[in-house]
């Protein structure tokens, strides 16, 4: 190291340089087979949707290039309409529950000394149900006759609803379903956000004269603000994907009270053969969702720095 | 002490101190972590009740009709349904029908459960659930480990490139490349094979996944480097360093994508419902719900609960790296 000729250090680099390639092969070598996959099953269908979305085919001859004729197919749908509203709906419904509940119930669990393990374990249950399980679960308690909410009804001699079978009250099962699958991963989220604000705050904020609320409010709600904040992009961008609801419970009806843009996307291609149709919806679904996702990059981006 | 349980779940996420004997003991971010909470006095945890308020007889009064409600709604909630589905699938099909229904069933008879796992198949489909959830397992850790590893410790030419590239699908839901994902999976590009109604259709899109690389990289990221340029000195191979020091460390992180994979794929519904359609390929949520309009109700019951038998078990036995998955990935993105 400290008599160096000229000589050595060329041998040096060229060593250097020759390692530098080795740890290369071998890195590309470990990482070929994840390169395969991801080019596979990720990127290339990435490229595939626009391309879909543009394009007719018949898997039989090579697809041909149809401008915005797929765009303009899906919009004069009517269903195209009631699908971006009920997705709309139901991911607007679905926040009203599935995001106020998890904080308020996370708050409290964060209270409590006693029993905290079982809640935890039961509140996150459903959440390890395989879907499918779930929502069918729920769509024999829709029954409106043996059904188990009808019962409860008329156990407390209230009406029963027609829960699926009718306009007015179906989406509104969806989203029940849905949010009780649901409802566990936040408010285990939000525990642990919880848990991680200093006790100082809530002594220095009781100091002040500030009441539990208050507390909540101006201790609480600003320490957790960012994880809130990703939350309900997650949540979004989660609940507008919405199919196996619609799929399992209701097919889209009752006069497409349920038609979601996702299942009219799964119609469109498995139903109708139209996967240019599919793919167009799909795009626009994507183009939407991305903005959700881009907040929030943006956000978890801030939050590192 | 239970209040720490989550706290800590997400600290377990962490590289363990190396177990070989002779390798340099380098202190990691726990045992930084613990002589920092060892010169700091143990602190009781609070949150927004304070602990004087709660040891009044108001204040106690008050918590216990709190902690009884919440444990009440609670059990009401999420656990009824699932005892309702229990007991649905143990009532004769007259009993499943009465109205109002009956709380207890009136006999026991397991007969439904029997009818159901005959009528519907379910050996075949929690064996087929089992061999696509294995194999999906499998690749996970052997194509998402190496990967991260690569990124992480070799550092190649154009790796941020690649990262960004795998962590870019993140930004992509599923949904919206169903379609052209399937088509993929129909006819493989420029191989032509057709995954179709083959397992490969569920394990190797599964380990194409961005946020396992993005967990296991930023695991591998936190092992100390000295640890690893020791063994090179002594000679290592790359595969070796991995396999004997690195996996070792790993275990935490490997733990919380072992489940993730698992449970991805037992829960998945529509991909398996598009890739999988023949019947005696089906994954047992599919099966199931494909056979749900021909079957009496209280056998449907009795088929969702062996459905959901095995998901209830891995989270009773995995709790801690489940929830420890849940925030790892959530809290500091």
């Amino acid at each position: 190291m400290t008599t160096m000729t000229v000589k050595g250090s060329r041998r040096r680099t060229t060593g250097a340089v020759r390692r530098g390639v080795r740890r290369n092969l071998t890195a590309y070598g470990f990482l070929c087979a994840a390169l395969i996959c991801f080019a596979f099953f990720s990127w290339y269908p990435m490229v595939r949707e626009f391309l879909l979305s543009f394009q007719k085919t018949n898997f039989v001859g090579p697809p041909e290039w149809v401008g915005l004729d797929n765009f303009r197919t899906v919009i004069d749908d009517s269903a195209f309409a009631p699908a971006w509203i009920n997705t709309a709906a139901f991911t607007g419904l679905a926040l009203i529950v599935g995001y106020a509940v998890p904080f308020v119930a996370a708050i409290v669990l964060n209270e409590l000394r006693h029993a905290k393990a079982y809640l935890r374990f039961v509140v996150y249950l459903p959440v390890m149900l395989p879907p499918a399980v779930a929502v069918l679960l729920f769509k024999w308690f829709y029954d409106p006759g043996p059904g188990l909410f009808n019962q409860i009804l008329g156990f407390v001699h209230l009406p029963g609803l027609s829960w699926l079978d009718s306009t007015s009250t179906a989406l509104i099962s969806l989203v029940i379903v849905s949010t009780w699958m649901n409802l566990g991963t936040g408010t285990l989220i939000y525990l642990a956000a919880l848990q991680s604000i200093p006790s100082e705050l809530y002594e220095a904020a009781e100091l002040d004269g500030a009441g539990l609320f208050k507390r909540i409010w101006h201790v609480t709600v600003p320490q957790t603000k960012l994880i809130l904040l990703v939350m309900l992009l997650l949540q979004i961008v989660a609940t507008m994907q919405v199919f196996i609801e619609p799929y399992l419970l209701t097919g889209g009806g009752p006069e497409n009270a349920t038609v979601t843009v996702a299942y009219l996307m799964y119609q469109y291609a498995f139903s109708f053969g139209n996967f240019g149709g599919g793919g167009a919806l799909g795009l626009m679904l994507m183009i939407v969702l991305m903005v959700f996702s881009a907040i929030y990059l943006r956000v978890s981006r801030d939050d590192k720095n | 002490m239970s209040n720490s349980t989550v706290r800590s779940a997400g600290s377990d996420v962490r590289p363990s101190r190396p177990a070989r004997p002779g390798a340099p003991q380098v202190p990691g971010p726990r045992a930084e972590r613990r002589r920092r909470r060892a010169r700091e006095p143990q602190r009781q945890f609070r949150g927004v009740v304070s602990p004087q308020t709660l040891s009044t007889p108001h204040g106690k009064a008050i918590y216990w009709i709190v902690l009884v409600t919440v444990v009440a709604l609670f059990t009401a909630v999420f656990v009824f349904p699932l005892y309702w589905m229990i007991t649905g699938a143990l009532k004769s099909a007259d009993e499943f029908a009465q109205m109002p229904p009956t709380f207890f069933p009136k006999s026991i008879d397991w007969g439904v459960y029997k009818e159901a796992w005959d009528q519907l198949d379910l050996g075949l489909f929690l064996r087929n659930t089992l061999i696509y959830a294995a194999g999906a397992w499998f690749f996970t850790l052997a194509i998402d480990v190496t990967a991260a590893y690569a990124l992480s410790k070799l550092r190649p030419v154009l790796g941020k490139l690649v990262l960004a590239l795998m962590l870019s699908t993140l930004m992509i839901p599923p949904m919206v490349i169903l379609l052209p994902a399937y088509l993929t999976v129909k006819d493989l590009p420029i191989l032509g094979f057709n995954l179709l109604n083959t397992p490969w259709a569920i394990w190797l899109p599964a380990a194409a996944n961005g946020f396992f690389i993005f967990l296991l990289k930023r695991f591998f990221d936190s092992i100390p480097r000295e640890l690893l340029e020791a063994a090179q000195i002594d000679g290592a191979s790359p595969v070796r360093i991995l396999w004997s020091i690195v996996l070792p460390v790993s275990r935490p992180i490997i733990g919380v994508v072992s489940i993730l994979a698992v449970v991805n794929v037992w829960k998945d519904f529509v991909w398996p419902l598009l890739v999988l359609p023949d019947t005696d390929k089906m994954s047992i949520s599919v099966g199931i719900s494909s056979l749900s309009a021909q079957m009496p109700q209280n056998v449907l019951m009795a088929a969702l609960v062996i459905a959901s038998i095995p998901a209830i078990v891995v989270f009773f036995i995995f709790q801690r790296s489940i929830m420890a998955g849940l925030t790892a990935g959530s809290l500091k993105g």
